[in-house]
């Protein structure tokens, strides 16, 4: 007797939900491939678009009153969250001869359990006036605790000849737009390279602190001072090629990226 | 600020267009709609938006329950289109969503969409195809009840909220992607440091900083674009633009508020007048009156506002980033204005927003784990709520039913009514209803920290009278989820035979988002059993809020109202924050389930949800 009741119920409350009106188009019992949408139809959503990025962290003069260099580094990639071609580009220009230039091309991935970093892996090339090197390198780069932008790479070339690169900053805001970013990059050799003037062990260090002002997100003058030295047996080379081991430089730039 | 004719209708039906750019209004069982490129100056720099006939936003289109409607839409747009119809229950090829429902609308041809109107309400629509609903392709819809409305009300205004930008969308989610702070201008500096530790101290400030920056956090993530690039609309006119509905003191006043922005969620207050709540998400609840009330992205509130003095009220709708503002006037005749109030105080998030314990490294959460003495606003909900019995087996029910007769086989299986007056609601045998142990269903998930999952909250609870960040504690009345109560019975009675658990996740910094840990293009479909009754369960692991919108079937929220929970199209889940809801799974297809801030589900935060 329940039983006929509830369905009676059953049947008031199907007969309520269609009313006099038509009945959809997908009634009960229409055939509907709810499965695979069909072939040709875009996707619903392109969450794995390409992008690309081209940032210049220093794109700078370099003075001390009587010499005045050129600098950039600056890197860029193309492609999607998971999958991405990076380069890296870095060198300084004084009288038309340019020197410290080292040009990497990069497979770079997100590195998996980790939210910040990604892994590198690719060539760097030092190019420059200079004789030429081919490196592997592998690397990572990221976002490490505290917002300190952090990237440690390792390069072997013939003869097991190992380098190492950690570069480092930190954006402070002292306002919504104005920009205190300390910054620095040091190099270490395994083997003495003397035709490029480096020594074994700890090489060369460069590091400075920029004061910008963002007047927008992509486009940010500065001024700074940045301290470019040569350490151990690298100064040692530099003094017998008659050149400085350390520069200290007032520096003028722009940070832009696209 | 011109002034078009005063359409001074019949008390009931006075949808006066008192300003000449006011959505103009179609009605009918036929419509024509033509999306065209188009140049809009809302900034004072011409820029490059759509229009649907000509305007932005589209017209407003009233249907009537109980209509079979045709729509005609027309492409001219260089790019393929689409209009989904939000909120609508209506077969699958209808959805309007390309990929999914249909092939998209391609430049030059045109999409007929007919279907029948089976509920009423307040909905609206939109193009759900890349980045269009940013550039204006929206507008509302106003369907009138068969029955008698149960509103009374002398005017009848719709009031859609959105978010504008010169730029380009494309360009903006670009942005966003390289660095996902790029709108926020309301970092922490080193002057707000020292602020702060005056006020607090050095030893809490410093601790605090430390806290959020172990994370690579930041309270003050708010809003992914802000006001540093959008300016906001109200029916599509600009703050000093001032659009203004008409009253008589002593008229009750129905406003039909409309989410139709991008990536805003909107805080909505008449200072002087209180509002009473009267519908959401299209569907009626028991009147509740408030000061204020936030609107998610997508969702819908009708209110009765009833001025009785013969003065000017501001419609005020603030960004949750709390810059820049939407407003309009209630006024008795045009040309007045009311005082803007000041802006509230940018919010920041806690650490109740984080989940209280900090986000975990954890590898392989172990959903059982969180029991509900962690969440004693669940307990309530589930006593108060649908009997929680997970039902083992749905199988045999059916099978039950098949034994005696040929229309239970049919539960679930045909669209349910959206409730009214005349709603009967589906009860299964009373043994069926039996209460019976709780049954978590949900084995481990896999769920990590990684490139897509910056963390797991480790302390959620349903968040259902928290009004939300920046709302608490304002002295006003704040619209919560717990406050809506179904004035009609919802019209399935069924436990649910099973839960889904999904986690709301993301990684700001990269600005990946989605659920689970996965992104749409990473992940499965989610399939329901055609007729089957499943309770969803979101737990924001994020530090922000996200509109959830289910297409083609209601999410009947479960805020302890039993059988009068509200049914809605659209929730918005808080930090931290674990709800639930009950799905009836009556109509087939594969239906779009995504965030609605457009650069979340552009990055990821879709799922298909198919049910066959």
């Amino acid at each position: 007797m329940t039983r006929l009741a509830l369905q009676l119920v059953f049947a008031g409350a199907l007969l309520a939900s269609f009313g006099p009106t038509p009945v959809c188009a997908q009634a009960p019992g229409t055939p509907v491939d709810a499965r695979a949408p069909a072939s040709g139809w875009p996707e619903p959503v392109k969450d794995n678009r390409v992008l690309n990025f081209l940032t210049f962290d220093e794109l700078e003069g370099r003075t001390n009153g009587p010499n005045t260099s050129f600098r950039w580094d600056g890197q860029g990639w193309i492609g999607t969250d998971f999958n991405k071609l990076w380069i890296k580009s870095e060198g300084t220009v004084i009288n038309g001869i340019t020197s410290d230039g080292d040009h990497e091309i990069l497979y770079d991935r997100p590195i998996p359990h980790l939210r910040y970093f990604d892994w590198q892996a690719g060539v760097r090339l030092d190019l420059d006036s200079g004789p030429t090197r081919a490196w592997a390198a592998i690397g990572m780069q990221g976002l490490a605790p505290y917002f300190f932008n952090f990237a440690p790479t390792l390069y072997v070339r013939d003869g097991g000849r190992v380098a190492g690169r950690i570069e480092g900053s930190y954006d402070l805001y002292l306002t919504q737009r104005l920009i205190l970013q300390p910054q620095v990059e040091l190099n270490f050799y395994s083997q003495a390279d003397r035709g490029r003037g480096i020594g074994s062990g700890f090489s060369d260090l460069d590091g400075g602190v920029r004061l910008g002002y963002q007047f927008s997100r992509k486009f940010a003058p500065y001024l700074g001072y940045a301290y470019s030295g040569v350490f151990g047996q690298t100064a040692t080379f530099s003094r017998q090629a008659g050149q400085p081991t350390s520069a200290p430089r007032l520096v003028f730039g722009v940070w832009v990226w696209h | 600020m011109g002034i078009a004719a005063v359409v001074e209708g019949k008390l009931n039906q006075a949808d006066a267009a008192v300003i000449d750019h006011a959505p103009s209004v179609l009605t009918g069982n036929h419509f024509d709609l033509t999306i065209e490129p188009h140049h809009v100056d809302f900034t004072g720099r011409r820029a490059q938006a759509i229009k649907i006939n000509g305007t932005l936003p589209g017209p407003t289109l009233k249907w009537r329950e109980g209509d079979t409607v045709t729509i005609a839409v027309t492409n001219h747009l260089p790019a393929e289109t689409s209009i989904h119809w939000h909120g609508m229950r209506i077969p699958a090829e209808m959805d309007g969503v390309p990929g999914l429902s249909f092939a998209g609308i391609a430049p030059g041809k045109t999409f007929v969409y007919r279907f029948p109107v089976l509920q009423n309400g307040t909905y609206w629509y939109h193009s759900h195809s890349g980045f269009q609903e940013q550039l204006g392709l929206w507008g509302a819809l106003v369907i009138a009840p068969r029955d008698k409305d149960p509103i009374e009300y002398d005017r009848d205004y719709v009031v859609l909220l959105s978010d504008w930008t010169d730029t380009k969308p494309e360009t903006l989610y670009s942005n966003l992607k390289k660095q996902s702070d790029y709108y926020n201008f309301h970092r922490r500096t080193a002057g707000t440091f020292i602020e702060d530790g005056k006020n607090k101290g050095l030893r809490s400030t410093l601790a605090d900083r430390l806290m959020w920056g172990r994370m690579n956090m930041t309270p003050t993530d708010i809003a992914d674009v802000t006001n540093a690039t959008y300016i906001y609309t109200m029916n599509g006119n600009p703050a000093d633009a001032n659009w203004t509905a008409l009253f008589t003191p002593g008229e009750r006043v129905r406003l039909r508020f409309i989410n139709a922005s991008a990536t805003t969620l909107f805080d909505v207050r008449i200072p002087g007048l209180p509002m009473t709540v009267v519908q959401a998400d299209g569907n009626y609840v028991q009147p509740v009156t408030v000061d204020e009330m936030r609107l998610g992205v997508a969702e819908t509130y009708d209110v009765i506002a009833q001025p009785h003095e013969e003065r000017a009220y501001t419609i005020f709708a603030q960004p949750e980033s709390r810059g820049g503002y939407a407003r309009g006037t209630l006024a008795p005749r045009l040309g007045m204005t009311a005082e803007v109030p000041p802006m509230d105080a940018y919010p920041n998030r806690t650490m109740e927003d984080m989940g209280m314990g900090g986000m975990a490294h954890v590898k392989g959460m172990k959903m059982g784990g969180m029991s509900s003495d962690q969440m004693p606003g669940m307990k309530d909900m589930q006593m108060n709520g649908m009997t929680d019995n997970s039902m083992p087996e749905m199988k045999d029910m059916d099978m039950s039913a098949m034994r005696d007769g040929a229309i239970e086989p049919l539960a679930g299986k045909a669209p349910f009514s959206q409730p009214g007056p005349r709603t009967a609601r589906l009860m299964p045998p009373p043994s069926r209803m039996m209460s019976r142990p709780t049954e978590t269903r949900e084995g481990e998930v896999p769920l990590h920290v990684g490139p897509e999952v910056v963390g797991v909250a480790m302390k959620t609870s349903p968040r259902l009278h928290d009004p939300g960040d920046g709302l608490n504690g304002n002295g006003r009345r704040v619209l919560t989820y717990s406050d809506l109560r179904a004035l009609y019975k919802g019209a399935d009675g069924r436990p649910p035979t099973r839960e889904i658990i999904l986690h709301l996740t993301g990684n700001m910094e990269r600005f990946i988002w989605g659920f689970d840990g996965y992104k749409f293009s990473q992940a499965e479909p989610i399939h329901l059993k055609l007729g089957e009754r499943v309770r969803f369960v979101l737990i924001n692991d994020t530090m922000m809020e996200h509109p959830i919108h289910l297409h083609g079937l209601w999410s009947e929220l479960e805020n302890g109202n039993g059988e009068f929970s509200p049914y809605k199209h659209t929730l918005l889940v808080k930090p931290a924050e674990r709800v639930s809801y009950l799905i009836s799974a009556d109509t087939p297809g594969r239906w779009a389930f995504h965030c609605h801030l457009l650069y979340h589900m552009a990055s990821g935060m879709f799922r298909t949800v198919v049910v066959s």
